[in-house]
């Protein structure tokens, strides 16, 4: 087990040294230059500004003094906000993101978990069908469809929630929340579904069954840890998914988010936020897919025996 | 058994072959049917839209401003008085042409990388894979707006971008199918026959592991669009004068409020050309039995 998780933290720096390698050189060769849209700029004031953020310096020196900020913590100022660092907008934003992925997250992981669940226990019928083609329209119907659709009949039509906001009027955590979970309620209950049919198979099932456990002890005592493994390494893509979601969501209710941040940073063409943030997500989903790989791992034992032997 | 049943049999074998059964089982799958039927008529549409659109691309009529359906304007009107219909119907063009064509640069390069891969074996092969496994584990949805962002909002850059992120699953497929393909009788008599590799990755191989390849391709195409569509929705994607169905949305979730059929329609079209592309691939995994072979 330690072996595995020793393994797996070995590929990570690579890939999040390729991440900050890739997105620094790829924001310095973007077309023009930071500065250059103030055109009343002075000279000298322009040459001091890029003393500041050491843009006279060659790229190579850049590069290193980047990652030497990066050692430290600082993951740089901001060239539109000028006074506000990239670390100062991500406290603000990480927390609002972390919340609402939490609960969209909730949200996936008990419908889908449980429509899963339930269409399993009896496959072919309408108890599987039913829930399996809410789940289809769930994963066609995109984030950016459904939120409008649900503002529109929950927040304009019904007037029951507010329509945008975060954590100002009681309820308006509730259709982001939903909005941002339900495509992965929907995978996860076809992961789950697929993952319990194949469990049910097993031997270990039969003599449960046949030591006359009843069907419901069964299936929580037994067939969950089993058929929920692919829900589980389902988790750590999920949630680089509920990262980009969240752009969306965040977009559409005004939710003072990290999100909402990444894209604005995007609109604006401020550099080193987007460099900053674009680091900071990626470490992020690359830690995050290490935890569910190894939580995926834990719940398996045949993987785990897998990986002591070698 | 007589010899006659052994004849019938066989006569009954050749009649019918992987692809004539693969149609065969997918015939009985109405949803797949269904979502095959869509295909073809959005498609058919897309590309004789500009002679059978009901108004000109660029036609305005600020007097008549929005306005929903009606018998003139089918779908409604959006506030500069453009026709919905003719808005869909090009947008579903770009929608359409974003999801096959990055979908075939998926194609190209995810085939050629797995097969090669999968076909020399040893330490080219765990070279290679070894790039999949690190480009698998970046967050694309970040680069592609990173991409966006630095390359300007080009057409024939998100084509590449998204191929770019699409090939990775494609090349795995590829490969596992290419290590047990390559282990056949045929595979080996082909060696022996003194082929080259190339040829004998074009000749046997690849139409061999042809079933996957299809049904990935079809599920690939859906999760294009969408990723097109989220683009586009966020301003980072398609570009005004040019329209898709993300931006169409988008401009319809702006003023849903007062004219919330200009959300509705385009929201329509983009959802069921999705359902459609998902059952199709589901019941062609069916149809040619895939899971099985898978892995």
């Amino acid at each position: 087990m330690w072996r595995f998780i020793a393994y797996r933290l070995l590929q990570a720096v690579p890939v999040i040294l390729a991440v900050i390698t890739v997105t620094f050189f790829l924001v310095r060769v973007a077309p023009g230059g930071p500065f250059d849209s103030e055109k009343a700029v002075v000279p000298e004031v322009k040459a001091a500004l890029e003393a500041q953020y050491r843009l006279d310096q060659p790229l190579l020196t850049q590069y290193a003094a980047y990652l030497g900020d990066l050692a430290q913590g600082e993951l740089g100022p901001s060239f539109k906000y000028p006074g506000r660092s990239v670390n100062e907008l991500i406290a603000a934003g990480l927390p609002v993101t972390a919340e609402l992925g939490l609960y969209a997250l909730l949200v996936a992981m008990v419908i889908g978990g449980l429509a899963g669940v339930i269409a399993s226990l009896k496959p072919n019928t309408a108890q599987d069908y039913l829930p399996m083609s809410a789940a289809m329209i769930g994963i066609c119907m995109p984030s950016f469809l459904l939120g409008p659709l649900l503002v529109l009949v929950f927040g304009i039509y019904l007037d029951w929630l507010p329509v945008s906001g975060w954590g100002d009027i009681p309820g308006d955590k509730i259709l982001p929340a939903i909005t941002l979970g339900s495509t992965y309620a929907a995978y996860i209950a076809r992961l789950s579904r697929a993952g319990m049919l194949e469990v049910m198979t097993q031997d270990y099932i039969r003599t449960a069954r046949a030591k006359g456990l009843p069907e419901w002890q069964v299936v929580t005592r037994h067939a969950l840890r089993g058929g929920l493994i692919p829900v589980v390494a389902f988790l750590g893509p999920a949630f680089a998914g509920l990262l980009s979601g969240s752009f969306v969501v965040e977009t559409i209710f005004q939710i003072p988010g990290l999100g909402r941040f990444y894209v604005q940073a995007a609109f604006n063409r401020d550099y080193t936020m987007i460099l900053g943030t674009t680091v900071f997500l990626s470490t992020l989903i690359v830690l995050f897919n290490l935890l569910s790989d190894i939580l995926a791992a834990w719940m398996n034992p045949r993987l785990r025996t897998q990986f002591s032997e070698h | 058994m007589s010899d006659a049943s052994i004849t019938d049999i066989a006569q009954a074998e050749q009649g019918t072959s992987l692809w004539h059964d693969a149609w065969l089982r997918l015939r009985r799958n109405r949803l797949a049917l269904f979502g095959l039927g869509v295909l073809v008529l959005f498609i058919t549409i897309a590309l004789i839209t500009p002679w059978i659109a009901p108004y000109g691309y660029a036609e305005q009529n600020l007097d008549l401003g929005a306005s929903g359906p009606s018998a003139a304007h089918w779908l409604g009107t959006d506030i500069f008085g453009r026709d919905l219909l003719t808005q869909i119907m090009y947008g579903g063009r770009v929608s359409l042409a974003v999801g096959f064509i990055a979908t075939a640069v998926a194609l190209l390069i995810g085939v050629t990388w797995g097969a090669v891969a999968g076909y020399a074996g040893g330490r080219v092969d765990a070279v290679m894979m070894r790039l999949v496994d690190i480009l698998y584990a970046l967050p694309f949805m970040i680069f592609i707006v990173l991409l966006m962002v630095v390359f300007g909002r080009n057409l024939l850059l998100l084509f590449l971008a998204i191929g770019a992120v699409e090939w990775l699953t494609m090349a795995r497929i590829m490969r596992s199918q290419v290590q047990t393909l390559r282990q056949q009788e045929f595979v080996e008599a082909a060696v022996s026959l003194g082929l080259s590799p190339t040829t004998i990755i074009r000749r046997h191989v690849i139409p061999n592991a042809l079933g996957p390849i299809i049904v990935y391709t079809t599920l690939t195409i859906p999760s294009v669009m969408l990723l097109e569509a989220f683009l586009s929705f966020l301003g980072l994607g398609i570009q005004p004068p040019q329209t898709s169905w993300g931006l169409l949305i988008s401009y319809g979730a702006e003023t849903m409020e007062e004219y919330p059929w200009l959300l509705l329609f385009p929201g329509l079209a983009l959802t069921l050309t999705l359902f459609s592309l998902n059952f199709l691939g589901d019941g062609l995994r069916d149809a040619l039995d895939v899971r099985g072979s898978r892995d």
